[in-house]
């Protein structure tokens, strides 16, 4: 599903690789946690993985599509086979709950009826049917991430990318899109998450794939942090954070 | 659906911007109303020429014997000397340049200056022996009077050959500066024109920019958010296009042909269906200069 092999990336203007030789599998179906300090590498993993960025050696291969060598055309064709969330939502303010999750049908050309179907059935599944006419400025932190994950999931994608999909949230809220998550990844869904938060891995017990100064220091099948070693783990503590 | 989007979007671009828009459209109104100035004067100069050029004719004036040393050293004409200027005009070299010609006497040079000069009559101190006797040329081609005029000029027996093509040159001059002045001010506001739309879209890309990013996110192709920037500059110049043609239209039919009083008989001035033909060309020049402004700047700033 998704494969990296001896990706290495370096950022114009910087010194330092952000990802060396970074190599890794990852299968279908699977939920696999990216955890490290900030800066270590994981967004650059997920952002090489969306080509955001392209890979400066080695390849990145994601749904079969060798991503070194995919033309502008194709990049917007593998996008549509991915969904993605950030710490930051990333709503469009001016537009409510419904319209926001039926803009990422849109700008692709889904027809009308696809989309009439389609955005009720997302919203029910993250649980916000009755905020479809909401504007986001009215809704809670976690309401809002969950009116992302409903746009992210609502052309039904073989990935779901989360980059620090809890970082602004509570516990509560933080548990509740990680429940969320797990339906999603249960349902058949590849789900890889980026994050900082100690208590989610520990509670989750998935793959935990960390990485420091741009490399892979460890892939753990089922992980918790208690079981990682913790010098390289430099991380700034999340609110509510159970040590 | 997918045009619906991008018009949409489009739109949608224009009402965030609209001081924006505004602006481009006034600029591209003022500069794309100068290119049609310059276009519509050099109309102007081409009706003039079909016009005149038309019934202007070459003259040879003979020589008499009151001819200036300097033009006639032989003194007045001789027969054979006019016999062989005669000859000149009906021989094979320029029969194919010739339409038709007319021989005018001395008298008869004299009755038309005194029809013409009506009571301040010239030929109250003129008689008919100062004037020249002329042959009256009518060109097949009258770009070609140069060669009439230089086949006749050093013959024996001419006095003067003139064309009177050249009683046009400072009227053409006048409008040929007119329309080089109007075609430098047309360039510089149109490469403010395009800077102005640049910008413009680039304003528009960045007040749009959480939209663009999650477009590329979602895999939106990059027709989808690349489009609708391009069109709102593009649309912005055809309104100024529309506009400099709309109030160049209104200057044409006001101000030359009403105005002016120029009685249309005696002089073809442009018209409004001259300010039509020259509609594509404005449009056209505003819409690809937009399109390239607005292309370059949106592939600049919005990434896909």
């Amino acid at each position: 599903m998704i494969r990296l092999e001896a990706a290495s990336k370096t950022y114009r203007g910087s010194a330092q690789a952000a990802l060396k030789g970074v190599s890794l599998n990852i299968e279908r179906g699977e939920f696999v946690f990216l955890v490290g300090s900030s800066g270590s590498g994981k967004s650059s993993l997920l952002r090489l993985m969306l080509r955001e960025e392209r890979v400066e050696s080695g390849s990145v291969l994601v749904l079969g599509e060798n991503l070194g060598k995919l033309s502008s055309r194709k990049v917007s064709e593998l996008r549509r086979r991915l969904g993605v969330v950030f710490q930051d939502f990333r709503l469009l303010s001016n537009k409510t709950v419904y319209q926001n999750v039926a803009f990422a049908l849109q700008v692709i050309g889904k027809s009308k009826a696809f989309i009439e179907t389609s955005v009720p059935d997302a919203l029910r599944l993250v649980g916000l049917e009755d905020k479809a006419q909401s504007l986001p400025a009215s809704l809670s932190g976690g309401e809002q991430q969950r009116v992302a994950i409903a746009r992210a999931l609502v052309n039904r994608p073989e990935i779901l990318l989360a980059d620090e999909p809890t970082g602004n949230l509570d516990p509560t809220n933080s548990k509740e899109i990680m429940n969320l998550l797990e339906r999603v990844n249960l349902s058949g869904t590849t789900v890889v998450m980026a994050t900082h938060d100690r208590s989610i891995v520990d509670r989750m017990q998935k793959r935990v794939i960390e990485i420091s100064h741009g490399e892979i220091v460890r892939d753990a099948q089922t992980a918790s942090y208690k079981e990682l070693p913790s010098e390289p783990l430099e991380i700034a503590e999340p609110e509510g954070d159970t040590k | 659906m997918r045009l619906g989007f991008i018009l949409k979007e489009m739109f949608e671009g224009i009402r965030g911007n609209l001081s924006m828009v505004i602006s481009i459209v006034l600029v591209t109104f003022i500069s794309l109303t100068f290119v049609a100035v310059a276009a519509l004067l050099q109309i102007q100069i081409a009706n003039l020429k079909d016009f005149w050029f038309e019934r202007a004719q070459v003259a040879i004036y003979l020589c008499n014997d009151f001819a200036p040393e300097g033009q006639c050293p032989a003194g007045g004409i001789t027969q054979s000397q006019q016999n062989a200027i005669a000859g000149q005009l009906k021989s094979p070299a320029l029969a194919s340049y010739i339409e038709s010609y007319d021989y005018e006497s001395q008298d008869e040079a004299f009755a038309r200056l005194a029809s013409e000069s009506g009571d301040m009559s010239a030929a109250q101190f003129l008689n008919a022996e100062q004037l020249n006797a002329t042959y009256w040329v009518n060109l097949a081609d009258p770009e070609k009077s140069e060669l009439i005029v230089e086949a006749f000029t050093d013959q024996v027996g001419v006095a003067d050959v003139q064309d009177q093509r050249t009683y046009f040159d400072p009227i053409i001059g006048l409008l040929n500066a007119g329309t080089i002045g109007a075609g430098a001010v047309a360039t510089i506001m149109l490469v403010s024109a395009a800077l102005l739309t640049a910008t413009t879209i680039r304003l528009s890309a960045f007040s749009r920019r959480k939209e663009i990013a999650i477009m590329r996110l979602v895999g939106a192709p990059s027709s989808s958010i690349q489009l609708p920037f391009i069109l709102e500059g593009v649309i912005a110049a055809i309104v100024g296009a529309c506009i400099a043609l709309g109030v160049t239209a209104f200057a044409v039919d006001s101000l030359a042909t009403d105005a002016l009083g120029i009685d249309p008989y005696a002089m073809t001035f442009v018209e409004v269906s001259d300010v039509l033909t020259v509609a594509p060309l404005v449009i056209g020049l505003g819409g690809i200069l937009a399109f390239l402004a607005s292309s370059i700047s949106t592939f600049r700033h919005v990434r896909i």
